[in-house]
């Protein structure tokens, strides 16, 4: 446990706080609670150099350091799971990981991040630490330094345990034409790894489905991976998370903005035997579970077998593989080849994936 | 592994059928695959564009989500709104319009509406929450009511009075005898579903395709025993026979599963039932017996119901009598679609509607 | 309607008085009732509904599904020679 107490000058009456294991509303006030959490608590499992200095802002010397050709590139994301913790993750992995990849999409480096927190009034500090101990190791793998950080507290019932936001900031080459609109007719696919795994432990984590199995979220800082991607294979079309929605609905997005058809192959999409085998018994469909560390991947394919190459040396691109080919068709079409030679039309995901007993 | 969930073999035996239902076909027959699983099935596989021409498939009313009555889904939104409630049900159930709101819109006005996967979740829930009244949602065809009966039953045994079902389960034969009753009637043949046909086995159709001269084909759902069963019927029709044929044997006997039949019959007995979409089918639906009527929500609580109203640009009644195909519906995918369903087949992944949108090559 | 999906039982036992067992469904392992399927025994594979069992998967050696698959072979494998494996 951490006792450490901070030294509050001028304080007639102590504040108690070393007894407080759940958050009370104090902790959001502003007051000495609120200095003794950051402190304690938020400092000693995310703090660094700039972070530590306490002030209301961050003033990075570091930009600097960026070459006149490149872009600044900024991505924000709220992050709310249920349960918190669940198999391969929690929330502050999450919280970290997401905004990584959506700065890394548009083939930027990642460096700095900002985190706001959202705490219910009653949340354990215990989990809190939990939860700021995996930012920090998301963080130091993924290279990234958190340089600005808030927290509120509201009442008991006004939120739910922990929300975390988060603000990336990183840099790209100029030149870099990565984004949604880039696919071409004559593109190849390419999708890092299995898909469906962050839904379906997500779902198993809740409880309520009453299923068991080893299935682990895949969430992970794609950073590393697309950088040593994008210095092997600079023309790159598109990168895109298939996060929210799963591998359907980002690769229709995909469409939509390239106004292109995209046409898949089922066979070759990775689904991984235990994943499919949940999907079936709730009756879900895989390629509309979300994911939290795939990659979606389209280049010309002159660079195809390079740019698998290069994923596959990378413990998150392994099992990298071609899933598709970008053709001219109608603008927003994702079309999808079964076994049988029949073609199916997939579309966005409608709400939420229900579990249907029929 | 892949997204695929059939073997090389049983693609290439479902090739050979596929060959096989081309070959012997010489005249259009209109096929009605009863169960919605098996229209999923269909469209997720393409079943449909490797059949001959001649080969029409009609989307049955086999989506127990789709048929559910607007007067039941207004039981259930006035029920899962009381206070001290919590309301269970599957999950495809909750986009569900009803008039003018689903059990999700209920949810976020306050309502505590859970997804179960399993009626035993429920008797759980009101076993672990005994302060507050737990309502099972009792939707389904007969492959779910033996697991209804058994958790009842179950709730019963354990002395549980907060425990209740809003009885909403539907009967597969008195819907086909009323589709071939229909007067614009153009089904030739049956598909009939397999996991309805595990629990009560295929004896009760033998008498209806006798009477009306049409072949029954009890079918599974992968893309082999969709095109086995396809097979057999259109041997039938080609041949001018017309029995009931099992082309599910692997879990499917003409007896049925009598364990399951046994606890359907101590607990509910046939009612009429309205059809949304269809209208009222006589002994169509299953209400509680007399000794199990103190587990009914739709008596244990109060409910207003006012006049009910469809959505006018919906087609769905003949969509689910097989009268139209969903793409035919001047609202299909334009004032309606999954994320903005006007009728119930837009809602559930097997409902028809839902099906084409979802699987169908756009044109 | 009705998703159905078999999976092996792995183990049975009692709760309340009610016959239950786990059953794994290729690594995914899940609750399932017996109350209706009573006859099923470890690793049989049963048709899992809504979490009971359907029925126990039954031996398909002797049926016409099967007689019609091996005839539709034979006679393929006639008509086409090797074309019919492509």
């Amino acid at each position: 446990m951490d006792t450490k107490l901070s030294i509050i000058e001028g304080s007639v009456c102590p504040v108690p706080i070393s007894k407080h294991d759940h958050i009370v509303i104090g902790h959001g006030a502003g007051g000495a609670m609120t200095h003794s959490l950051i402190q304690n608590v938020f400092q000693k499992y995310l703090g660094n150099v700039i972070l530590n200095q306490g002030n209301d802002a961050a003033m990075l010397q570091a930009l600097r350091d960026v070459p006149k050709d490149q872009n600044l590139v900024v991505s924000t994301d709220a992050h709310i799971v249920s349960p918190l913790f669940f198999a391969g993750g929690d929330i502050g992995r999450l919280s970290i990981c997401g905004t990584v990849n959506d700065v890394s999409m548009l083939g930027a480096v990642p460096k700095f991040l900002t985190a706001t927190f959202i705490l219910e009034e009653g949340f354990p500090i215990s989990d809190l630490k939990r939860i700021l101990v995996s930012m920090s190791q998301a963080a130091e793998e993924a290279g990234v330094q958190i340089i600005a950080a808030d927290t509120k507290v509201t009442e008991k019932g006004k939120s739910d345990g922990i929300f975390i936001s988060t603000t990336g900031i990183g840099w790209a080459e100029g030149s870099y034409k990565i984004s949604g609109q880039s696919a071409m007719p004559g593109d190849v696919v390419i999708l890092n790894g299995p898909v469906g795994n962050h839904g379906i432990a997500v779902a198993e984590a809740r409880g309520n489905l009453g299923f068991h199995s080893q299935i682990q979220s895949d969430v992970a800082p794609l950073n590393g991976m697309i950088a040593n991607l994008i210095e092997a294979v600079p023309d790159v079309h598109v990168l895109r998370d298939p996060t929210r929605g799963g591998l359907a609905t980002t690769l229709v997005e995909i469409a939509c903005q390239s106004k292109v058809t995209i046409q898949l192959r089922e066979e070759s999409i990775p689904v991984d035997r235990d994943v499919q085998s949940a999907c079936n018994m709730l009756g879900l469909d895989p390629l509309y579970m979300a994911n939290e560390g795939k990659l979606i991947v389209i280049v010309p394919s002159a660079s195809a077998a390079l740019a698998l190459e290069t994923l596959k040396k990378h413990p998150y691109g392994q099992k990298a593989v071609q899933i598709g080919v970008v053709e001219k068709g109608s603008s927003g079409q994702l079309l999808l080849k079964t076994p049988l030679g029949t073609t199916r039309h997939l579309d966005m995901l409608a709400g939420e994936m229900l579990p249907r007993i029929c | 592994m892949t997204a695929s969930r059939v073997s090389p073999e049983s693609i290439q035996q479902t090739r050979l059928v596929m060959d096989e239902i081309k070959r012997i076909t010489t005249k259009s027959w209109n096929i009605m695959e009863i169960c919605g699983g098996q229209t999923h099935s269909i469209m997720e596989y393409g079943i449909d564009q490797l059949l001959p021409v001649e080969i029409n498939l009609i989307h049955g009313p086999g989506c127990p989500v789709c048929v559910t009555s607007l007067e039941l889904i207004e039981r259930a939104l006035q029920i899962a709104a009381q206070p001290g409630v919590i309301f269970t049900s599957f999950g495809d159930m909750l986009r569900v319009p009803g008039s003018n709101s689903d059990l999700f819109s209920a949810r976020a006005k306050g309502a505590d509406v859970r997804i179960v996967y399993s009626p035993m979740d429920a008797v759980r829930l009101a076993k672990e929450n005994l302060d507050k009244q737990v309502v099972f949602f009792a939707v389904g065809f007969e492959t779910t009511v033996p697991a209804i009966a058994a958790s009842l039953l179950h709730a019963e045994k354990l002395g549980l009075k907060n425990f209740f079902i809003l009885p909403a389960n539907v009967l597969v034969p008195p819907a086909i005898h009323a589709i071939l009753q229909s007067p614009g009637n153009r089904v030739n043949a049956f598909l009939a579903a397999g996991h309805v046909c595990s629990i009560m086995g295929y004896w009760e159709y033998e008498p209806i395709a006798e009477k009306f001269r049409t072949p029954i084909v009890v079918t599974g759902f992968d893309p082999l025993d969709l095109a086995l069963g396809i097979l057999m019927t259109v041997r039938q029709l080609e041949e001018g026979r017309f029995e009931v044929e099992n082309a599910y044997p692997r879990y499917v006997t003409r007896e049925g599963n009598k364990a399951a039949q046994a606890i359907i019959t101590q607990v509910f007995e046939p009612v009429d039932r309205q059809w949304r979409g269809i209208g009222m089918i006589s002994k169509s639906g299953l209400g509680l017996r007399e000794a199990y009527q103190k587990f009914d929500a739709s008596t244990r609580f109060d409910i207003q119901l006012a006049q009910l109203q469809e959505s006018s640009h919906c087609i769905a009644g003949s969509i689910l009598r097989g009268m139209a195909k969903p793409n035919e519906c001047p609202a299909f995918g334009t004032l309606c679609s999954p994320t903005n369903p006007l009728g119930a087949p837009m809602v559930s992944a097997e409902g028809a509607c839902s099906a084409y949108y979802r699987y169908h090559k756009v044109r | 309607m009705c998703l159905g999906i078999p999976g092996r039982v792995i183990e049975i036992y009692d709760i309340d008085g009610i016959l239950m067992s786990k059953v794994d469904f290729d690594g995914v392992v899940q609750e399932v009732c017996l109350a209706t399927t009573p006859e099923a025994q470890v690793d049989q594979y049963v048709l899992v509904h809504a979490g009971f069992a359907l029925n126990v998967l039954s031996d398909q050696e002797a049926s016409e599904t099967l007689k019609i698959l091996k005839d539709l072979e034979a006679f393929y494998q006639d008509l086409y020679g090797d074309q019919v494996s492509q």
